[in-house]
């Protein structure tokens, strides 16, 4: 259990730092942070498969897939 | 679970509290902007999955997996401008499922071929958004509708947008309810003499039970410099009512008293029952970096727990390679390590006196990888010369768990400008 929090407070710790370490970027200096590739979310052909990760393993959330709704009980 | 909520929302407040970002947002003085309706894009995905193992949780946690899925969706973006600057956005979906599934077939393992060996599951949603052209902050809500053969589903969310003055931070809330319906179909031994099977020509009565969702999600994403950008996301949930399947079944070591349980003659043998209440924490963060002016690196991480006993760990790395400015191809790996809930255990080894128990190996404790690629084509042109066709997307995969269940799944995306 002390593990468990231990490593929580520690990704905690290491987001904040890396927060309070960013730079202002410009708008014009953002062509690389606009490239599709660089989409901070799932892609759209990620779907289904999020889907079938969802039904076949117990966690579930935070990357796009539902966590709610429909059976997905086959 | 407190200690883990306490821990979410340290998080957030440190991330809050930052202050680098302060200079002055980027005005907008081109002028003129239609306010016409305009189709913004429509979206086509498509995949073929395919499975089998050998722990299917209808048999008792043995038996065949083969399942096929052929999933299908649509979408369709449309947004008008209003006088005031701002946008409104209707996002349309609409998705049908078609499966067949060795397992489902042996809820009556005495047909040749039931009902329950195929469904189609359709699901259609809303969503309409108002966002602000000057500031990108936007507020929307979401509506949606599932329909199976034995489970109907209404949805409702809501999702707002802040960003900061300069773009550079964003903070998004996502709220969603899900207000679902289940027809409860029992094993063919398990059920009463007066219980049907649940098909629309069987005209004796089955239960309808209520399975209702609720979910936060936060996230916040912040640029740290013109390479490298994070996103943190926590998604507190939370399912009520009957989260058991019942036609799953599970096998105990030793016989029930004689005339116990829903029918006299099966004594070693229940319905699988699950508790009423599921809380879920998953917490993650995706980083992406541009490396160079060909590769990308697409990490993403999750920790996830619930108060089933389930944990488990979410690692997943994609890297894509530019070849040209309109063309890449990402290889990727996932991996997760789960640790499986305090339910579970395999066929013949619940004892009889537990109260929750299930052979679901989608519970237990496992490991699984999933590898494969990813080409995506978007040239300023078109993909074959088609204008409107902006980029399609091939994506292939296969997925191998510990528990020897394996899968493949191959999508095409195509999107239309």
């Amino acid at each position: 259990m002390k593990i468990k929090f231990l490593f929580l407070w520690l990704f905690i710790l290491s987001s904040n730092v890396l927060f309070i370490s960013c730079s202002s970027v410009k708008q014009y200096q953002k062509n690389r942070l606009n490239d599709s590739e660089m989409d901070l979310s799932a892609r759209k052909s990620q779907k289904f498969e999020q889907s079938f990760q969802l039904y076949r393993e117990g966690a579930s959330g935070t990357n796009g897939g539902k966590s709610g709704g429909g059976c997905g009980c086959n | 679970m407190r200690k883990i909520y306490l821990s979410v929302l340290g998080l957030y407040i440190g991330i809050l509290s930052t202050h680098a970002q302060v200079s002055e947002a980027i005005k907008d003085s081109s002028g003129y902007q239609s306010r016409k309706i305009k189709l913004d894009e429509v979206n086509f995905v498509t995949a073929y999955y395919h499975q089998n193992g050998n722990n299917s949780a209808v048999t008792g946690g043995i038996g065949s997996e083969n399942l096929t899925d052929f999933a299908n969706t649509i979408d369709l973006q449309i947004s008008k401008l209003t006088r005031n600057q701002h946008k409104n956005t209707f996002l349309f979906e609409l998705g049908v499922d078609h499966y067949t599934s060795a397992s489902s077939d042996k809820i009556d393992p005495s047909s040749i071929s039931s009902a329950s060996r195929s469904d189609t599951r359709v699901y259609p949603s809303l969503n309409w958004t108002r966002s602000n052209v000057q500031t990108g902050n936007s507020i929307g809500f979401t509506g949606s509708y599932s329909h199976e053969y034995d489970y109907q589903s209404v949805g409702a969310g809501f999702n707002l947008t802040r960003l900061s003055h300069n773009k550079n931070t964003q903070f998004d809330l996502k709220l969603q309810a899900y207000l679902d319906r289940w027809t409860v179909i029992l094993p063919l031994e398990l059920r009463p003499p007066v219980y049907g099977s649940g098909s629309d020509d069987d005209e004796r009565p089955v239960d309808y039970r209520p399975r209702n969702s609720y979910s936060a999600s936060f996230s916040i994403s912040q640029v740290i410099n013109t390479r490298l950008q994070v996103l943190i996301t926590a998604e507190p949930s939370w399912q009520h009512g009957l989260l058991a399947t019942k036609y799953q079944r599970v096998y105990f070591n030793a016989d029930f008293a004689k005339g116990v349980g829903p029918n006299g003659n099966v004594y070693n043998e229940r319905s699988e029952n699950l508790p009423d209440n599921r809380y879920k924490l998953p917490v993650a963060v995706r980083v992406n970096y541009f490396l160079g002016d060909h590769y990308i690196i697409r990490t993403f991480y999750r920790y996830y727990i619930d108060n089933w006993g389930i944990q488990a760990h979410t690692a997943e790395i994609e890297i894509p390679v530019k070849l040209t400015s309109f063309i890449s191809i990402s290889p990727f790996y996932r991996y997760n390590n789960q640790k499986g809930t305090h339910y579970f255990a395999p066929y013949g080894q619940h004892n009889i006196d537990e109260t929750y128990y299930t052979s679901d190996y989608d519970l237990s404790t496992l490991t699984s990888n999933f590898i494969g690629a990813n080409f995506r084509i978007a040239p300023p042109k078109g993909v074959f010369g088609l204008r409107h066709l902006n980029t399609l997307e091939i994506r292939f995969g296969h997925y191998f768990q510990s528990t020897k269940l394996s899968s493949n799944i191959i999508t095409l995306h195509l999107k239309f400008k």
